[in-house]
């Protein structure tokens, strides 16, 4: 039938070619496009540090950039600080694996009922603003000097987050979409399951990433407070150098830290992509 | 004052049915005590400038608002296609009207054939793997189409489904309404809400002419023009110009 050939012919010229696989050349010419502006804020960084350490500001605590990175280097060479780092890396991934359940779970029920989000829509962006270091006193008396206490110190610092990304997911879900759904006899928890929760996942990747940075600063905080003993972490490291003034260690850690953040970040930039890939937003 | 599904001759009723927005001195009338019928398997073309209510009467027929006053009844189940195609972005052109047909509680195990069916029947049978952003607009609304017949409706309303869609596509996708409709087992009936005269002329048994602010049924027009039709034909351009000229005529009175 003529329509049949139209329509075939239609479709054919509106779906734009697919651009071909890229070969290795080009995938190493992107590579550098990506590395080389980092590459460059790296030694920026060095550099300014370096000149800051040839002045001689308070040169007797202040290390340069070679004695710090040495120092780096012995302590990788240890088990000490690899342990510390898996410890504590432990504690945050058990924190915020927590932290989505119940703030997934509360986000749900928070953003699907409208009188539960009169009630405690508030309070949730409230407890987001308090401090983490806040709740240590209360943790401490409830729970004692131990890993329990760290976890729910996490915990009360990351679920408001993600119960608000979750929200903020539900109601930037695009009317339409509602629509279509309800019209196509969707109900209730099918409803959640099959619209619901996909149609938020984008906006909620964004705010998980930063219910992350969230888990990691009330960790720390937590282990700098909460000195678990007969357990390495980077709190205990951190205690340790400051007791011994050792400030080349201490920095050293620090930038562990900034090393693991950067790394971690990768991983959601990546989750977020492919999420915005299936989704056709980019 | 409900939504009730009955079975009679008429596959949809509309009795007096009038829809005020708000209340108060900012109450704004939608529809004006609009009567319709729509008979089993007739397709009706709802024609009207802005503000007749069009999109609203399609809500009430849908069961997704209820009117102000006056009766709705459909004999069956409903459908409703939008301009834009609403898919799901997350599945492809297959899962989407794969979910349908769950929504609807068809079995798993079958599943599967009735959405190849529904792809080929809207001659995408190749595409059911594709993701919505990686089809045509014209494409796209063919799945919505699919999707729309997966939910085994009755009555199938469009509101203004070829709105957004470029003059060729347009016209093809015409004949494949026709043609669909023809498939489908049973006759389907079907509301049809457009700004565009021709398509009305073009696609309808029956065109009905809306006033603005508020919608009220001002005329109705049969289609006795012989199919298949084509959209630049003699008798279609003719009807569509009377049309026209009312609907103009209805229009120029909002300007003084």
């Amino acid at each position: 039938m003529a329509t049949d050939t139209t329509l075939a012919g239609l479709d054919a010229l509106e779906l734009a070619p697919v651009p071909t696989g890229t070969g290795a050349g080009e995938r190493a010419r992107r590579l550098w496009a990506v590395l080389w502006p980092k590459l460059a804020a790296i030694a920026l960084v060095w550099v300014v540090w370096e000149l800051i350490h040839l002045t001689g500001w308070k040169h007797y605590v202040l290390p340069g950039p070679g004695v710090t990175l040495s120092n780096l280097w012995q302590q990788a060479q240890t088990g000490l600080l690899w342990h510390a780092v898996g410890d504590t890396l432990m504690r945050a991934v058990l924190g915020y694996a927590v932290a989505l359940v119940i703030g997934v779970v509360v986000g749900l029920l928070v953003a699907r009922v409208p009188p539960l989000r009169a009630a405690v829509g508030s309070l949730i962006t409230g407890l987001q603003t308090l401090p983490s270091a806040a709740w240590i006193p209360f943790a401490i008396i409830l729970f004692g000097l131990n890993t329990s206490t760290i976890i729910f110190i996490i915990v009360m610092a990351a679920a408001p987050a993600i119960a608000n990304a979750v929200i903020a997911g539900v109601d930037y879900i695009p009317p339409l979409l509602l629509k279509s759904g309800k019209v196509m006899g969707l109900r209730g928890l099918s409803l959640t399951w099959h619209l619901i929760i996909p149609a938020a996942l984008p906006t909620f990747m964004a705010g998980i990433k930063q219910a992350w940075a969230f888990t990691w600063h009330a960790l720390l905080t937590a282990e700098l407070l909460v000195l678990v003993t007969g357990v390495p972490s980077i709190g205990v490291l951190f205690e340790a150098d400051q007791e011994q003034t050792d400030m080349p260690s201490t920095i050293s850690i620090m930038i562990v830290i900034v090393v693991l953040g950067i790394l971690v970040d990768a991983l959601f930039v990546q989750a977020n992509k492919a999420i915005r890939k299936r989704w056709g937003l980019t | 004052m409900s939504t009730t599904a009955i079975t009679e001759t008429a596959t949809v009723t509309l009795a007096g049915v009038s829809k005020v927005y708000g209340r108060g001195g900012t109450a704004v009338q939608a529809l004006d005590q609009v009567s319709l019928t729509a008979a089993p398997g007739e397709f009706t073309c709802l024609i009207g400038a802005s503000g007749c209510g069009k999109s609203t009467l399609l809500s009430l027929v849908a069961g997704l608002d209820q009117p102000t006053s006056g009766n709705v009844t459909v004999g069956g189940r409903v459908a409703l296609m939008f301009q834009e195609p609403g898919l799901f972005p997350w599945l492809t052109a297959a899962g989407n009207v794969e979910l349908a047909l769950r929504a609807h509680k068809v079995p798993r195990a079958e599943r599967q054939a009735r959405t190849r069916e529904l792809l080929d029947a809207v001659q995408l049978g190749g595409f059911g793997r594709k993701r919505p952003h990686e089809l045509s607009g014209g494409m796209r609304q063919r799945v919505a189409l699919a999707r729309a017949l997966a939910q085994d409706a009755d009555v199938l309303l469009m509101d203004e489904p070829f709105g957004a869609l470029d003059a060729m596509t347009r016209d093809v996708l015409h004949d494949e309404l026709d043609r669909v409709r023809m498939r489908v087992g049973k006759p389907l009936t079907v509301l049809f809400v457009t700004h565009n005269v021709r398509e009305a002329v073009r696609l309808g048994d029956r065109v009905v002419l809306l006033s603005s602010r508020p919608g009220r049924v001002i005329e109705e027009y049969p289609v006795p023009i012989e199919r298949p039709r084509r959209i630049d034909s003699g008798p279609v351009a003719e009807l569509a110009s009377t049309i026209t000229d009312r609907l103009r005529a209805e229009v120029g009175r909002h300007g003084n």
